[in-house]
Parts: structure tokens; sequence; C-alpha cells
């Protein structure tokens, strides 16, 4: 009998080239997702040393991050952007690489479209330039965040030296209750383990709370990884994996599915495997999460208070909280709800999806948006828009008086115009509420689908499950 | 090729901020270039300059006393967030050439090594210290020596702060991992070969741009 392994371990075992001592491993790399943010300066750096692209049938480009969400059929204004996305779509062409442009129909956040054309798979291992890469995790696979040298690096040649990290175990039982959704849960695991709680570890979440998420759900868990300082996190693949995998453009068909079925199955950690760390968390105990501060970690239940700086002993922790209190224009010690809201933002590579797009029609249906608070809905993929006008959201939202948009990273990264107003409040879907990332000066509170459209509809930071 | 890394003495630029992302090293609106250069201006751009674009008195990194210091003396958790290269590129750019903290985000430790930035790692108690030292004498000097992988203290005393020994050596000679993957390229395709027929690639599936 072979030592019991982790799925992280297993992934890691079958995709080492090679290990020679002292040196790191050389991992091989299934799948790379490139988009024109963390790209340019690689593609040069190929150019400058003579180098092609090594497998650019297992390279996929799409442009998300400073794409517009207004109409598409308008150039891009800014003109930075305009040569940024340009360069992207040139480099693609010129190195062979497959690239969802702005025009295609199947562009997206990069973290949406490679699940949703079922180009990422368990067992693989998956990396972009981009730290929510932890997202394709929600596979099984092993899917982590690298620098633009590093994308220069696989790009040349499909491996990169890596180091293994430590195996660290989230337990998440009970069932969730109504309101109560997978965003709490990864928001109520970054306030317990801290944004550094992961470093240099590979999650895994485990537990019967994780197994009754959807793919959907399973992604904006995994997503958020990163904010818990981990560069992955992995959900062993089950039946709610294949059921989604099925059928999808690049997933197996017909024998290969059945191989592939055989192979997928044997990958869940085995009985017996250790892991170095452990955290549990109650799912049935958890409330609506939401973000007081500048750091994912610094999460309450919507209905709890904000910590009181006095009230913290330790001297470091409690500057930071002052810091963060300072910033977001808070007083310690008083409730979030009822706070003002001016600016609601559904969307981004965590909470894009169409059952993301669903939470929020279930609050906005029949009700309008308060008249004080700019709502934007995001889809994250032109499918995921696709998939929502056949179920008639966008009608939804535009008659609660919200805009509908284009997809891209939008307001979570605000590198493309849309913006949160210096000093203005915003309850978002999205992963950071790092002091400027919605705009400079933007003051954001994290949250749900569900908890962001109850703010749209009052105005003020609210308890969704008052509205459900 | 880059330039090596060769030892240094230098005084320390205090920033006792806890969990400092990307986003403030260089903020997204920045990344928006398709090129490494250009970034030193922008690093820590919006703690750094005023509304009007004008440089803020009371940042450290606007004093003219700490001009030419090459050492970032960072709260825990430094460089979390995204995993922009900028990050490094601005720093290094500024003038750091490495930045102490007692504990670096993964990614942004990885980013740092290939661009000759040193994340140097020290405990909670020598982390403290080091802040009482710059607090008392802003002048305070410690020397960095990577081949030793240790901080000399003014007092003479040597910490030691551990490093990857392949980053150190790639680091020390001033080359990237590139090198070192090409002398594997046979191993490479061995392992393409052996594994296109017991794994699931994505190759020969009409794999085109819709």
């Amino acid at each position: 009998m072979s030592k019991p392994r982790t799925i992280a371990e297993k992934i890691w075992d079958s995709h080492v080239v090679q290990e020679q001592d002292g040196a790191p491993a050389l991992l091989y790399i299934d799948f790379h997702l490139v988009h024109e943010v963390t790209s340019p300066q690689a593609f040069q750096g190929l150019r400058e040393r003579g180098l092609k692209v090594r497998r650019p049938d297992l390279t996929m480009a799409t442009v998300d991050h400073s794409i517009p969400t207004t109409d598409r059929s308008l150039p891009i204004l800014d003109p930075i952007a305009a040569a940024q996305v340009a360069r992207l779509e040139a480099n693609a062409a010129e190195f062979g690489v497959p690239c969802l442009g702005v025009h295609s129909e199947r562009q997206g956040v990069v973290h949406v479209v490679g699940p949703e054309l079922g180009l990422t798979q368990p067992g693989m291992t998956v990396v972009c330039g981009d730290s929510h890469t932890a997202t394709h995790g929600a596979f099984g696979a092993l899917a982590f965040g690298i620098g633009t040298s590093e994308v220069e690096l696989v790009l040349a040649t499909q491996c990169l030296p890596q180091r293994k990290s430590k195996t660290y175990q989230v337990i998440v039982e009970g069932a969730l209750r109504p309101g109560v959704s997978a965003k709490d849960i990864i928001l109520a695991l970054i306030a317990k383990i801290g944004t550094g709680g992961g470093t240099g570890c590979v999650l895994e979440y485990t537990g019967a709370a994780i197994r009754a998420l959807s793919m959907e759900e399973r992604m904006t868990v995994s997503n958020m990884s990163i904010e818990g300082g981990a560069r992955a996190g992995l959900i062993a693949p089950d039946d709610v994996t294949f059921d989604y995998l099925y059928g999808r453009p690049f997933a197996p068909k017909g024998a290969a599915w059945e191989e592939a079925l055989i192979r997928w199955r044997q990958l869940p950690t085995d009985e017996g495997a250790t892991y170095d760390l452990s955290v549990s968390l109650d799912a049935s105990a958890l409330e609506p999460m939401i973000t007081y501060g500048t750091s994912p970690g610094q999460g309450i239940p919507v209905t709890g208070v904000v910590p009181d700086p006095a009230a913290i002993g330790n001297a470091v922790e409690r500057e930071a909280v002052e810091k963060a209190l300072r910033y977001m224009g808070l007083e310690g010690g008083k409730p979030l709800l009822g706070h003002p809201v001016d600016v609601v933002f559904i969307g981004s590579c965590t909470n894009g999806r169409i059952r993301d797009l669903r939470d929020a029609a279930r609050v906005l249906k029949g009700r309008k948006v308060n008249p004080k608070v700019r709502t934007l809905v995001v889809p994250g993929s032109q499918q995921v828009k696709r998939e929502a006008e056949a179920e008639g959201l966008p009608e939804i939202f535009r008659a609660a008086g919200a805009e509908w948009r284009e997809p891209g990273c939008s307001m979570c990264i605000a590198m493309n115009g849309d913006e949160v107003e210096a000093g203005k409040y915003s309850v978002s879907t999205s992963n950071r509420n790092f002091e400027g990332r919605q705009g400079k000066g933007s003051r954001t509170f994290l949250a749900s689908p569900l908890t962001a459209a109850a703010a749209a509809v009052t105005g003020v930071v609210t308890d969704v499950r008052t509205l459900l | 090729m880059k330039k090596p890394f060769t030892s240094f003495a230098s005084r320390l630029v205090p920033l006792p901020v806890r969990n400092v992302d990307t986003d403030q090293i260089i903020p997204a609106r920045f990344l928006k270039t398709i090129s490494k250069e250009g970034l030193g201006d922008q690093l820590f751009c919006d703690w750094r300059y005023d509304a009007e674009g004008k440089p803020k008195p009371d940042f450290i990194l606007n004093q003219p006393r700490w001009r030419g210091a090459e050492i970032l003396l960072a709260g825990d958790n430094f460089g979390c967030g995204s995993s922009r290269e900028h990050a490094p590129w601005a720093l290094t750019q500024f003038g750091f050439r490495a930045v102490i903290s007692t504990s670096f985000a993964d990614i942004f430790r990885q980013n740092s090594m290939k661009n000759s930035l040193l994340p140097i790692i020290v405990s909670g108690d020598v982390h403290r210290e080091l802040f009482e030292l710059v607090d008392k004498d802003p002048d305070v000097r410690v020397f960095v020596d990577l081949a030793a992988q240790q901080l000399t203290l003014p007092d003479g005393r040597n910490i030691e702060f551990p490093v990857d020994s392949f980053a150190k050596h790639c680091m020390l000679e001033g080359v990237d991992d590139l090198g070192y993957i090409q002398q594997h390229m046979d191993a490479i395709e061995a392992f393409e070969k052996r594994r296109t027929s017991s794994i699931n690639t994505l190759a020969g599936k009409g794999w085109l741009p819709y």
C-alpha cells in the first residue's frame, strides 16, 4: 500500500517532470490562461529571446481587466487601455495563442470562461498571471496565480520550477441557513484565519457544507483562497463536478469521457491522508457576512458591530483596525446595518456567474433600486450574459433601475472606467476591499450577491433575510 | 542578463503597516502599461501624492532624509493580494533592493526574487528591534549579505534569514530560471509523450478561437 495522499499531493506527483536534490521540482502546466494586463511584458520577453510559445494548444487568452462594459460596437475610449487590449490580440495572433477577443461571443472574465468552456478539468495544473486563478481549484485542479516572469516561463516551456506547498484542510460541516451563501463561507473563513493565514499552503475545502454547494458556489469559495494568503484552494471532484462538466465544449466526449471519469474518481484525498494544518467552520452557525475594513479578513456578520479599536489589546492589531476605520470613515463599536450605500456592484470572477445573478434577481424582482444607489450588474462572460437573457434577468434588473452591462472585471479592479468615486461607499460582490481598489478613495463593503442586492433596494447595509 | 545581487549596507525606511497589499504598492490604474519601466514614480502612489498629484510631505518616501535608503522595513504579511509583478518592478525602480518583514505573501515573494528584490524574513523580536533602532536613530544602517543569508545589525550581531536555495543561486549569479528549465527540455518532451496516452490534454480538439 502506498502512503495515503491528499488530492493536492496526487496532482503534484503526477505533474513533476524532474526533481533534483536542492532544486525546485519542474512542474508541468496543463492549462495556461492569459489576459491583457499581466502578459504584454512576458510576450515581449519571448520576442527578445527569440522564443515561441511552446504549447499554444494548452494556452488561452481573453480580455477582461481593461475593457469597458459599455456597448462593444464602440471603440475603447481610453487610449492606454485600447493599446493594451490591441497588444494582447496582436500577441496572441503572432504567437498562435487562441484568443477570446473583444468581439468574441465567448469573451469573459478569465476565471469564468475557462470553467464554462469545460477547459478547466479535475486533476489539472492551471496557472494564470492573476491571483484569482485559485478559482479553478473548485474542480479539483491545482490552480494558482503567477507573476509575469512566470507567465513568460510557462509560455516558453510549459513548466514552472516550484516548491511543494503545505496542505491545509478547511472543514465546513453543517448546512447553510436561508439567506447565507458560499460567499459568506469564504468571508467567514478569511475573518477566522486572517489574510496571511494560508501563506505557503494549498487549501482543501472539505465537509458536508462544501459538498452541498453547486460548482458555481464552489468557485466563489476557491476564488478567494488567495484572500486568506493561499495561492491555491481545491475541492475534490464529485458528481456535482462531473455533471457540470458533462457536455461542455472542451470536456471529453464518448469513450474519453468514461476514461476521464475513472481517472477523476481517483483524485479525492485518500482515507488516512494527513494535512499540515486544519481549521473548522460550522456552516449552520454562519450569518450573512460583510467586511468593514480594508482587508478581506476584516469581516463581520451583517448584524454584528464593527470592532472597537479601544477594546483591542494587541497594539499592532489595534493600529490596523484604526487605520482601516479611518479610511472607511467608520466608528468602532457601531453596527454596519443601516449604513448608507452609494454604489452596488454585482459581478467579478468571485460572483459574476449565472447563479450569482439569479440570487441578485431574486431580491430585485418586483422591487426598485433606491434612487440614491448606482447599481451595476456585470455578467462574468458573454455566455453568462446569454444565459441571463434567456431567463429574463436583464428585464428584472432594468425594471428595478439597475444597469445591465457587458462582461468584464469592471468595478472589481476599476481599470476600465467603472469606478466608485472617492469617499463613496459600495457594497460589492467582488473579492477585495483594499484602499482604492474600486477607484481612488473608494470604500468597499464586500458581501454576497444577496446582501449586495438588498443594499441596492434599501440604500443602506441590510440583512437580506428581512427581504426574502 | 540581470545584475548579480551583491551585499550592501543601507539605512531602513520604516513603514509599520500590516497587510500592505500590492494595490497599495502600485494601484491597478497603472497596470494598463505594456512596459515594465517607469513605475518607480507610481510606487505607493495613493499614499504618496494628494488629489492634485503633489507629494504629501508627511509620507515617508517623500521625506528627503530617507532618500537613497535601499531597504524597506515593512509590516507583517507584506505584498498580499494581486499577483501583479508591477509591485516589485515599482519597488526596485524606486531604488529598493530588499524588504524586511515577518512574512511575505507567496506570489509577491517569488516575483520579488525574480527581480533582484530580496525579501528578508525576520522574527517578530528582530522586527520590533529594527523598528526601535530606526526610531532612535534614522541613520542606523544594516548590512545585507545574501550569500551568507545574514543581516548584520549595528551592534555586530548577525541575524540569519531563510532564502530558497535555488532563488538565491539565481539572484547571486544574475540568471533567471529559464536557462535551468531549458536544460531539462528532453525530460519535458518525454513527460509530454508519456502522459498524452494516460492523461487527458486539450490537444487535438479543434482548438480554435471562437
